[in-house]
Parts: C-alpha cells; sequence; structure tokens
C-alpha cells in the first residue's frame, strides 16, 4: 500500500509539474533582443532533454516501487548487471551533453564572442547602490574621462566627469532612465561604483554582473519598441529588492528627440 | 598493522558527568553532540525561512517575537528590508555549514564510521573533540550576530567582496556583525579541516582484521571520499576568509579594487580583485554542495540494500566509483558560479563542459539506486520512505542543473528563484531526505530505542509534498524571471506573482510544521520507544554487531575480524560482516 501511494504521488508531482511547464503557467516575457531567440531555442532544446530524463527518471522509479513494495520472492538483479546502466549513462547522457554544449556554444558565442557591432551605440553605466546612470557622449562622440573622486551626488555629478576641464566630458549626457533606438546595436560599458551589481533585463536576454574596479562591455540589439525594467541581480545591500530604471525602446525620431531634451536638461 | 593500531586507539571510559556527556573524546558522544548543534540550528534556520516567506508573501503581517528580538530590524515585527536580508544571509550560512555539512558527515560520520570500521574510536579523539568545539563556537559567533545593535550581516552566505569587505559604509550588518561572520566561517573551516583529517586516518589505519577496502560499508566509503573533499576545499575557504578579514580589519586591498565610492567618499583601497573572491569562494563553494551530497549518497546506498534485501546492482564498486568521479570533477566547476560574473566568456564555455559532465557519475549513482529496486523484496520502513524521497529529489534537482550549467541558459535563469529551487532540491533538501533517512535508521542503534513508525511516516508524506509545493514552484516562477533575494516585490515583473508567493508561503510554514512531527518522535521516543533490539533492521554491517547503544569501547573489548562485504543480503536471509559463515549474495 506505501508503495503504491509513492508511486502515484511521484507520478502526480511529475505530471503537475510537465503541465506547468508545458503549458508556461509561469514563463519568461516576450523576447525583443536579436540575440535572444538563441538564447530561448537553447531553454527550449534543455526542457525537451532535461524533461524527458525528469519525466523518464521519476516514473521508472515509481514503477519499481509500485511493482517491487512488498514482494517476498526470490530478489533477482536487474538482467545484465550494471554495466548497461554506466554505458547508457556515457553514451545518451554523455550525447545529449555534447549536444547542449555543441548548441549551446553558439549561443552564448553569438552574444560574447562577437565582437560589437562597429556602427554600435555606445552608452555608459553606472551602478551605485541603490540606482543606475545612464552617459551618452553627445556630439562629439567622446566619453568624457572618470575621476571617481568626483563623484558628488550632491552635485548630480554620479559618474565623476570633469566637464570644465575635459573638453570630452563637455557635452556628456547623463541620464537616469535608459533610452536607445530601436534595431540599433548598442555597446554598453558597465561601471560600479561602490559594490557589486547586475544589469537584468528580461526581455532582452542580458544579464551582467557590474564589478567594482572592472570595465564590463555588453551588446545588443533590441528589436522592439517598449519600456521595460532593468533591475539589479547582484545583492548589494538594503536597497537591492527596489534596485531598478527603465528601458525605452524608441523609433530613431523619437529617440533623437529625447536625447535632445536630456541635453537641454545637462 | 590494524590490530595494533585499535589498541592504540583504546583509552578507559570517563567517569565524571563532564567528561562522559560535554567534554567527551568518545566519538559516539561527539557525534551525537554533533547531530543536536545540527538540530537545533535546522530549526532557527527553519524558523528564518518562515519569517522570510511570511514577510515576502504578508508584507504586512506583524511576525511574533520579531520585534522583541530585533527592535531595529523589524519595529513591531515587520521586517525592514535590511533585516530580511539579515535573516537570508544566516539561514544560508546555517543552513549549508551547521545543519548540511555538519549532519550527514561530522554527526553521523563521528559515530558511525568507527564502529563500522571495527575501531574503538576515532585514529585522534582529543583532536575529535576540538572539531567540534570548534565547530559550537563558530555556531555561537554566528548566532551572536542577532544580538548585537547592527545585526547580522547582510551579503548572504557567499559574502561577496567588497560588499562584504568595505565595512560599514556598505549597510547595516556589515560592521560588526559581518566580521563575527567572518570568523564563524573560519573557525568552522579550521573544525572540519581537523575533522576531516581523522576521517581519512581513520578509515585507512582503524580497519579491523578482514575489512579491506572492498568490504568497507557504502557510508564508510562516502565519508572517506567526503573528507578528502573537505580536506580540499575548506583548506581554500580559510584563507579566503583571513584575506576578507584582513581587508576589514588590517587595512588590506586584496578583495577591494581603487576607486570605490561610498557616500561621495573615496575609498583608501586600490588593487584589490572581487572576482578573487568570488573565484575562491566557489573554488571552495562548489565542492561544497557536494562535500554535503556525499554523505547523502553514502547514507542512503547504505540503507537501500537492507531494505531492498539484496546488494545494490553493480556492487560496492560502480556507486564508490561513481563517488569518487563525481568528488574529483567537484573541483573543476566552480565556474559555473560565474557565468555572468564578468569573467572571461571563453572560460564560461570551459566551466561548462565539466559541469555537464558532472551530470555522467550522477545519473550512474541514480540508476544504481532505481534499477536496484528492480526485482527486490522492497519494504518501506521510515529510513527506506526517506531514501525512495531522497531519489525523487534528488532527480529534480539534477533536473535543474541541466539549465544552470550552460552559460546562455544560465544567463537568462541565473539569480532567479529557479536557482534557488534547484540548489534546495539537490543539495538542500536531498541531503536533509538523507540525514532523516540516516536518522530513522541509526536511532535505535543510537539510543537503544526505536522510533514510532507511524509518526515517521507521517512525517515524510508532509516532508515530500511540501518540498515538491515549495520549491518546484520557485523554479516554475525562475522562468517567469522572479529575481531572487529581494526582500520586496515591488517591480511589474514580480506584482503578478504574488498568488505563487503566497502558495509556497503557506506550503512552506505547513512543511516547516511538520518538522515538529519529527522533533517530537525523537524526543518522545528517546524515552518511550519500545526498546530497541541488537539489528532490528536485520543489517550486516558492523554496527549491527553490537550492542544498541554500543558499549564505550563499542564492541566490548572483542577484536573482530571481517569475512564479508556490506551487502550480503538475499531475501529474509543475510550474513553479518563477522559472520565466517559461506556468502549468501556472492559478493
Amino acid at each position: 500500500m506505501v508503495g503504491k501511494i509513492f508511486a502515484v504521488v511521484v507520478a502526480l508531482v511529475t505530471l503537475v509539474t510537465a503541465y506547468c511547464v508545458i503549458t508556461h503557467v509561469w514563463w519568461m516575457p516576450v523576447d525583443i533582443s536579436a540575440h535572444g531567440p538563441k538564447i530561448d531555442h537553447q531553454i527550449e532544446e534543455t526542457i525537451l532533454v532535461a524533461g524527458l530524463l525528469f519525466i523518464a527518471g521519476q516514473i521508472v522509479l515509481a514503477s519499481f516501487v509500485f511493482l517491487y513494495g512488498g514482494a517476498r520472492g526470490k530478489p533477482k538483479q536487474i538482467p545484465g548487471g550494471a554495466k548497461p546502466l554506466v554505458i547508457f549513462a556515457f553514451v545518451l547522457v554523455g550525447t545529449e551533453i555534447l549536444a547542449l554544449s555543441f548548441i549551446g556554444s553558439k549561443a552564448w558565442g553569438a552574444v560574447y564572442f562577437a565582437a560589437p557591432d562597429p556602427s554600435s551605440m555606445p552608452i555608459d553605466v553606472q551602478a551605485g547602490q541603490f540606482a543606475y546612470y545612464f552617459r551618452y557622449p553627445g556630439l562629439d562622440g567622446k566619453f568624457g574621462a572618470l575621476h571617481p573622486e568626483m563623484i558628488n551626488e550632491g552635485t548630480q555629478n554620479y559618474f565623476g566627469i570633469d566637464p570644465e576641464h575635459d573638453p570630452d566630458a563637455k557635452d556628456d549626457i547623463v541620464t537616469a532612465e535608459m533610452a536607445i533606438p530601436v534595431n540599433q546595436p548598442i555597446l554598453l560599458t558597465l561601471h560600479s561604483k561602490d559594490v557589486g551589481h547586475s544589469f537584468y533585463v528580461r526581455e532582452l536576454r542580458v544579464q551582467q554582473d557590474f564589478v567594482p574596479g572592472l570595465d564590463i562591455p555588453i551588446h545588443f540589439t533590441a528589436t522592439q519598441t517598449g519600456r521595460y525594467e532593468i533591475v539589479c541581480t547582484q545583492l548589494c545591500g538594503l536597497g537591492h529588492y527596489n534596485m531598478k530604471a527603465y528601458l525605452s525602446v524608441l523609433s530613431q525620431a523619437d529617440f533623437d528627440d529625447w536625447l535632445k531634451k536630456q541635453a537641454a536638461m545637462q | 598493522m590494524a590490530e595494533t593500531s585499535v589498541q592504540a586507539a583504546h583509552h578507559a571510559a570517563p567517569q565524571g558527568f563532564i567528561r562522559k556527556y560535554l567534554f567527551s573524546v568518545d566519538h559516539k558522544v561527539i557525534g551525537i553532540q554533533y547531530l543536536t548543534l545540527s538540530m537545533v540550528a535546522a530549526f532557527v534556520g527553519m524558523a528564518l525561512s518562515w519569517a522570510m516567506r511570511l514577510h515576502l508573501a504578508y508584507p504586512d503581517f506583524r511576525i511574533p517575537l520579531l520585534g522583541w528580538l530585533s527592535p531595529n530590524g523589524a519595529p513591531n515585527g515587520v521586517m525592514t528590508p535590511e533585516y530580511y536580508l539579515s535573516l537570508m544571509t544566516m539561514h544560508g550560512t546555517i543552513m549549508a555549514f551547521f545543519v548540511l555539512t555538519a549532519a550527514p558527515f561530522a554527526g553521523f560520520g563521528n559515530f558511525l564510521l568507527p564502529i563500522q570500521v571495527g575501531a574503538a574510536d576515532m585514529a585522534f579523539p582529543r583532536l575529535n573533540m576540538t572539531s567540534f568545539w570548534v565547530t559550537f563556537v563558530g555556531f555561537l559567533l554566528a548566532a551572536a550576530t542577532f544580538f548585537i545593535p547592527d545585526g547580522p550581516p547582510l551579503s548572504g552566505w557567499t559574502a561577496y567582496a567588497p560588499l562584504s569587505a568595505v565595512g560599514s559604509v556598505a549597510g547595516p550588518g556589515q560592521g560588526l556583525g559581518q566580521t563575527l561572520w567572518v570568523f564563524s566561517i573560519a573557525l568552522f573551516c579550521i573544525a572540519s579541516l581537523l575533522g576531516a583529517l581523522n576521517f581519512i586516518v581513520t578509515t585507512l589505519d582503524l580497519r579491523t582484521k578482514g575489512l579491506t577496502l572492498s568490504r568497507l560499508p557504502l557510508s564508510t566509503w562516502a565519508w572517506f571520499i567526503d573528507a578528502w573533499v573537505s580536506l580540499l576545499a575548506f583548506a581554500v575557504l580559510l584563507p579566503c576568509g583571513l584575506l576578507l578579514a584582513l581587508d576589514r580589519l588590517g587595512g588590506t586591498s586584496f578583495f577591494i579594487p581603487g576607486g570605490l565610492v561610498f557616500n561621495d567618499q573615496l575609498q583608501p583601497h586600490s588593487g584589490g580583485s572581487p572576482l578573487l573572491f568570488q573565484h575562491l569562494f566557489w573554488f571552495f563553494g562548489h565542492p561544497e554542495v557536494y562535500i554535503i551530497i556525499l554523505p547523502a549518497f553514502g547514507i542512503v546506498s547504505h540503507i537501500f540494500p537492507t531494505f531492498i534485501r539484496k546488494p545494490l546492482v553493480g556492487g560496492w564498486k560502480v556507486i564508490t566509483f561513481a563517488e569518487i568521479a563525481v568528488g574529483t570533477l567537484s573541483f573543476v566547476v566552480w565556474g559555473h558560479h560565474m557565468f555572468v560574473s564578468g569573467m572571461s566568456p571563453f572560460m564560461a564555455m570551459v566551466f561548462s563542459v565539466p559541469t555537464l559532465f558532472i551530470t555522467i557519475p550522477s545519473v550512474i549513482a541514480v540508476l544504481v539506486w532505481v534499477f536496484s529496486l528492480y526485482g527486490s523484496n522492497l519494504r518501506f520502513d521510515t529510513p527506506m520512505l526517506y531514501s525512495l524521497g531522497f531519489v525523487s529529489l534528488f532527480i529534480t534537482g539534477g533536473i535543474g542543473g541541466f539549465f544552470l550549467a550552460q552559460p546562455s541558459t544560465d544567463s537568462y535563469l541565473h539569480a532567479t528563484s529557479f536557482v534557488v529551487g534547484h540548489f534546495h532540491f539537490t543539495m538542500g533538501l536531498s541531503a536533509i531526505f538523507a540525514t532523516f533517512a540516516g536518522f530513522y535508521y541509526w536511532y535505535p542503534k543510537m539510543f537503544g530505542r526505536m522510533m514510532n513508525e507511524k509518526l515517521g511516516k507521517l512525517h515524510f508524506w508532509l516532508s515530500f509534498v511540501g518540498v515538491y509545493c515549495v520549491f518546484m514552484t520557485l523554479h516554475l516562477t525562475g522562468f517567469a524571471g522572479s529575481v531572487r533575494r529581494y526582500s520586496a516585490f515591488v517591480d511589474d515583473f514580480m506584482i503578478p506573482l504574488m498568488p505563487a508567493q503566497r502558495f509556497m508561503t503557506i506550503s512552506a510554514l505547513l512543511l516547516g510544521a511538520s518538522q515538529f512531527i519529527f522533533l517530537f518522535n525523537a524526543i518522545w521516543s528517546r524515552f518511550k520507544g519500545p526498546k530497541a533490539a541488537d539489528n532490528p533492521w536485520g543489517a550486516t554491517t558492523l554496527e549491527w554487531d553490537t550492542t544498541s547503544p554500543p558499549p564505550f569501547d563499542n564492541f566490548g573489548g572483542r577484536q573482530l575480524t571481517v569475512y564479508h562485504g556490506p551487502m550480503e543480503y538475499h531475501g529474509e536471509a543475510s550474513v553479518m560482516q563477522t559472520s565466517p559463515a559461506a556468502s549468501v549474495a556472492g559478493t
């Protein structure tokens, strides 16, 4: 009896889980990036491969418990012993692993091994407890140098730039929201002024940590206009849960207007 | 040679209360001390998770006693965001170190390893006592953080630098609380290193006559392998902790780069590397999850043959070599925690492949357990139910690993609740289930009384279903992008997930409440349980070849000779390892 209950409970848990995954009860938001489909595809491949193993593992476990619970005959081993099991593990799981690694490395490489498009628009991001700031290079296309000792929230010098003495910094545009033109390759450079943070936009399928002391580049292209959340996913202190900013993906014309307004407000 | 070593380790039974129960050098007392400490730690850790879950699902709920414990952290019982992170940090620290590392390895290992090898005690009994008391002081330091004005640290159990390194400028709890935390962990490392040495030497040198490595019980094998992994992993965490302490107290900059600004003030550090901390931490941290799970493998592999009444398929070799492979590979996979950390993306591929390959020995272990059930005389005593539950949870947990082992899929799921669900299944609750299996199995040997079977089974069913309700839901909400380590859900994504949050909280409360059935059973049976026979399960290994509980020197002065492997089962028939009778199972 106990064995039959165990088998039924395991089978139920397996079915409910499979149902939730297959019907997307909770699921990824729509993808808005050029590289995202590859990642989504890889997640689906993995669901297929790992899901089959999950269902097979649980159901075989449940079946044996169901069949042999309370048996009192002469015990016997599975025909062939452990050899077929070991071969199965090496061949089947090994093949799945190689396949996932191979296809997965393409999805990863498409984002991280490829050089950013030469026409990419550079944007600097500064993260600090518990806000993000964004910097556009202005008309000269050059960012002013960073001087951490000049960072001052009171004077809104979030990046520590020196517009008085640094011609490159004069027309830098610093904003609290991020906007980008749709279908325009973007090259972000992530800096942190204090502790580790992260840049996570679910729809962009981008998650990248900020590491203090490092300038970390990441590039992507957004393919749909809209307003999306940027949230911090690296534990950074008491305000971690509330560290966020918005990303607006705009048409080129709207973006140009937006940037002009931001420039006027500097 | 083994015989003389047994003689050398022999010492007289102490008489006074303090030497007998408190500062005892008896490995059995030390094992029970470890288990007791773990149980206290587990209930503390669970209470913390209750408080966190309540706060997440019902942010305005006033949690009884919390306001009293910390008037600053939880005014009127409603916790502040920083106090939430403090509770989370301490939940992870207490559970990972003082429960999951301590109970299945140090707890059961201390009590049983010397008996299973036929020795009178550990090789170094005084060192063994030192290990426990150093662990205990480590636990007190961790617990003390709740009672200092600033509260416990909030940097998570991983304590990433520079958040953990720069001191109180980084936020509440990052002053004295984080310092106490570092020393607590350093002490735990020292205790674990001493314990690992003791386990290794005892297994190699104190085995009784005839107990070759191929006749070693599978639990002893797992503790032995685990001790090696511990020795190498804690040897890295200890210096990592000491370097962190120096950054905090000695003005060094091992993990703190130049140019950091807090409150518009430039910090006086330069040249350190936060990624170095992550590498050192995870070089320990990933083997750590195997340090937690390998004893679970051993306990379950040891219990299985008793209740299926036949040897595991593949004998001792297949499961043991799988464990050795897991232990070895565990040292080359740590970078999979750092795919999005800013580490070279090429290194991500280097770490991804062994991470996927470690699945193979894990799958072999699962196949051994599952296919050993074929053709068995399966019995459902509570230890076996928990062992079966372990297999189910471990399969589920392992499956999540496929998603997190690949950098491309991890880049979406990293830092979501999917990860939290994954590690709770794979090493958290799997190890807890194996610990329960071991507890129900060895309780009669430890205390001379049987635990109540009905309560044991009730405890199993509630725990098993509860675990799936809480932690499978965490996996699923992770797909939706639910971020972990948030003290409140204020963003557009998280708010629609609130019904799922409430479901998990209610499930977690019930899951936690059902652990009191276990607590009651453990305490009540100690005094009122039926007297246990020497060998109540019809098992074969040496711990069942002595009284329940065993005498001070384990075998009453008998010098044992072993003739068989540990899995001589053939249906009802079984042969003790010490029996000169013929083999029944052919191993």
